[in-house]
């Protein structure tokens, strides 16, 4: 299975690996989601969406069908 | 050079501390208003720069980058693209938040970009001891091409030297600080070409805006020959903003240091309990508990001040001064009017104390996120929170707050729920309903049965909000994407000055602008209670004093036949009258059909209303108005007019009807259509006119 932002776990750090610009709002592209930049997962809401994490020191809550769109490869647990 | 006026426009991300360095560059010498034609509010101040220059500053809205999603964002673009605009500014202030450097640049880059004299202000300094941070201006200052001013809103240092900045903008280089066209130097080679005149940034923005959300004119560009697709200007937007990215990391990497040793887990382990399963989810009831409380019983006492205030000048003005029309207009129509106003001051305000401390102090991102799953099954968003909390002061700034819904489709049913919830106008009519209708008794020891019918109307008016929202997310077909991106901001103890100012600014725009309608409709209601096409009206007295069966009656029984044979020969008599068969199936007499007709432009109407004709002529305060409604009963059949069936089914009618002309007003622009507000309009009503039919024949 691909290794995307939502089937992160809790804490988990990774790194942007590709994602699908068409499916992704630009305003997060603008927040600093962007292939190469780090991104850790720092809390899922109850209930499993949306989830919560940080990426290029942005901190930003999306829903796991923006998240699904972002391949990451797994860096640190 | 003493009359010199500076132009200067704000700038900035959400979320850093942009509007705190207006509130110190201006003080209160701030007017807000609103963009002609649409309601993002346009928020300008007056600050005094050194050498006696004066500075007019225009508080833009809170932008991400020049790439708008939002009406408020797509404010920013216009102004910024139309140099003839006449607040187009002589200088561009970009406020950054130290601890956001790196996501704050990007949106520096595009204004730079514009070739307009841009100042750098690096915001929140006091916090940089703390996380470990310093930064080399001068180095920042030779990359990005500008003058920076490095300060701390909350403390207020840096503002002189940022003022200083502003006068000697005409010094600033406007040259870019990069080469945004190198991302595809084919396609802005040949944008170059045929429209050599124009700045290039400017032209993508143009073009691109189309794709986001934008209405600027494009004109001649659509016919160009070398036009992209959606899709393929997308992925341009993308490589531009990495390359902008790769611009600024690669200053920052040499300019800003930080020791991440220093850093604190303060946000996280905070974050840890906030949006915990059960934790998150009990603190923030615990917080609505006091946010209602707050609302319902420590705002009772200056409520009840206005009250009497109003009363007892109403009846001051009509002793003390001669006799007459014009006393008649002041003492009943005016001053009941104004005070119907006044009187929803303390809630407002109350209301609006929590959510600017919770919106400042960075909780409310947080219940945005513990309720967007739950709210996403309504077809509603985690960011409907926070309108439909609001909508229980006023669906007015609810509505207004839908704005930073990024789905359209989560707005638009956001902004058609949230007229169901409990809105501090319905109030008054509750009230007085209630003490009339429900016994004061407690039940199960604890809990006062009219507390819990008040309660229980509350309930059913946030219920009313889910089940319509379940049911428009059926009906409705709007296929727009579904974008839900939510910024988390670091947790920070609320500025008092931005919460008063913003308390103090959202009363005012409360006052004045719903505050108008309902003093238009006092004074109209006033009118059409004192005048009559008939010719009976006038000889009411002779008609009266003349009827035998009035004869032996008391003085002041008399003065009372009068007054409502007067009433129901005037205009507002006949309109109530004619309505009667109508609302008769409902247990209302053509007295409640004539306040419901009034409060139909606004609902806290309704009580004023009835409180005119029970004493037209003749002022007196609530207490008696509520003892003459107990003793109004029909002359058909001597039962009460205020029985329970009666009283529970007005009590859902208003619970449930569209009875608000702002409301529609703001709906009308904040959809752009009269589509919504009508279907509003009718569905509600409609549908409070079934619920009450069947309950006051189930109950009668």
């Amino acid at each position: 299975m691909k290794t995307t932002l939502a089937t992160l776990r809790k804490g988990q750090k990774a790194i942007i690996t590709a994602l699908n610009v068409d499916a992704i709002p630009l305003k997060l592209l603008e927040m600093g989601c962007l292939p190469g930049n780090p991104v850790e997962l720092i809390q899922v809401a109850p209930f499993g969406d949306p989830i919560y994490i940080n990426v290029n020191d942005s901190h930003v809550a999306i829903r796991t069908e923006t998240a699904i769109e972002i391949d990451v490869e797994i860096i640190s647990d | 050079m003493a009359n010199r006026n500076i132009k200067i426009a704000l700038i900035g991300n959400p979320n850093t501390g942009k509007t705190s360095v207006f509130n110190q560059l201006t003080g209160l010498n701030q007017q807000v208003g609103n963009y002609p034609g649409i309601t993002v509010e346009r928020k300008q101040g007056i600050a005094r720069l050194p050498d006696n220059i004066k500075g007019t500053i225009i508080d833009l809205p809170g932008t991400y980058s020049l790439n708008a999603s939002s009406m408020d964002e797509n404010v920013v673009i216009e102004l910024l693209l139309n140099r003839n605009d006449k607040d187009f500014p002589d200088v561009a202030v970009v406020v950054t938040d130290i601890e956001n450097l790196k996501r704050n640049l990007l949106l520096f880059t595009q204004i730079k970009d514009l070739e307009i004299p841009t100042i750098l202000v690096i915001n929140m300094a006091d916090r940089m001891e703390k996380k470990g941070i310093s930064v080399d201006i001068p180095y920042l200052e030779k990359e990005f091409n500008t003058k920076i001013a490095l300060v701390s809103s909350r403390k207020g240092t840096g503002i002189h030297q940022l003022k200083k900045l502003i006068v000697d903008f005409e010094t600033l280089s406007t040259e870019p600080c990069l080469n945004a066209s190198s991302i595809d130097p084919e396609y802005f080679g040949n944008l170059r070409e045929k429209f050599p005149n124009q700045l290039l940034y400017k032209l993508w923005l143009v073009i691109t805006q189309d794709v986001n959300f934008g209405k600027l004119e494009r004109n001649e560009l659509n016919n160009s020959s070398f036009t992209k697709s959606e899709s393929e200007l997308k992925r341009l937007q993308q490589k531009e903003t990495i390359k902008r990215y790769q611009f600024i990391n690669k200053v920052l990497r040499d300019g800003l240091k930080v020791d991440t040793s220093k850093a604190t887990d303060f946000r996280t382990r905070l974050d840890t309990i906030l949006t915990h399963k059960v934790f998150g989810y009990l603190i923030f009831f615990a917080i609505l508990m006091l946010i209602f409380q707050s609302i319902f019983a420590w705002s009772s006492i200056p409520m009840d001040m206005i009250d009497e205030g109003f009363t007892w000048l109403s009846g001051y003005v009509s002793e003390n001064m001669p006799p007459g029309k014009l006393t008649e207009l002041i003492a009943e129509g005016i001053i009941p009017g104004i005070g119907g106003v006044v009187i929803f001051i303390p809630q407002i305000a109350f209301l609006f104390l929590f959510i600017s401390i919770l919106e400042e102090s960075g909780y409310m991102s947080r219940v945005v996120f513990l309720m967007d799953h739950i709210m996403k099954r309504f077809g509603l968003s985690g960011k409907s929170v926070v309108p439909l909390i609001s909508g229980t002061a006023c669906a007015i700034p609810a509505i207004m707050a839908t704005r930073n819904i990024e789905n359209w489709r989560e707005r638009l049913i956001t902004i058609l729920v949230t007229p169901f919830t409990t809105c501090s106008a319905r109030l008054p009519v509750y009230t007085i309903l209630i003490s009339l209708i429900i016994p004061n008794r407690m039940v199960l020891g604890i809990f006062n049965l009219q507390g819990l019918t008040l309660m229980l109307l509350y309930l059913i008016g946030f219920g009313s909000a889910i089940i319509s929202a379940i049911l428009l997310n059926k009906i409705l077909k709007v296929s727009r994407k579904t974008f839900f991106v939510a910024e988390m901001p670091s947790y920070k103890i609320p500025l008092g000055r931005n919460v008063v100012i913003t308390v103090v600014e959202k009363t005012k725009a409360f006052v004045f602008g719903a505050g108008k309608i309902i003093l238009a409709i006092s004074i109209i209601i006033w009118f059409l209670g004192s005048h009559s096409p008939n010719e009976e009206y006038n000889r009411a007295e002779e008609i009266i004093t003349q009827n035998p069966e009035n004869r032996n009656l008391p003085e002041k029984e008399i003065k009372q036949k009068i007054a409502s044979f007067q009433l129901e020969h005037s205009y507002i008599g006949i309109m109530g009258k004619s309505i009667e068969p109508a609302i008769e199936p409902l247990g209302y007499d053509w007295k409640i059909g004539i306040a419901i007709v009034s409060s139909f432009a606004a609902r806290e109407v309704f009580v004023g209303t009835l409180a005119t004709i029970y004493t037209i002529g003749n002022v007196e305060d609530e207490a008696t108005i509520k003892e003459r409604m107990k003793q109004e009963v029909d002359p058909d059949t001597g039962k009460k007019i205020f029985n329970f069936a009666t009283g529970i089914s007005l009590l859902l009618f208003y619970a449930f009807a569209m009875q608000c002309m702002s409301t529609l007003a703001i709906t009308r622009k904040e959809t752009n259509s009269w589509k919504w507000p009508m279907i509003q309009l009718f569905t509600m009503s409609a549908f409070a006119y079934v619920v009450s039919l069947i309950t006051y024949q189930l109950l009668k």
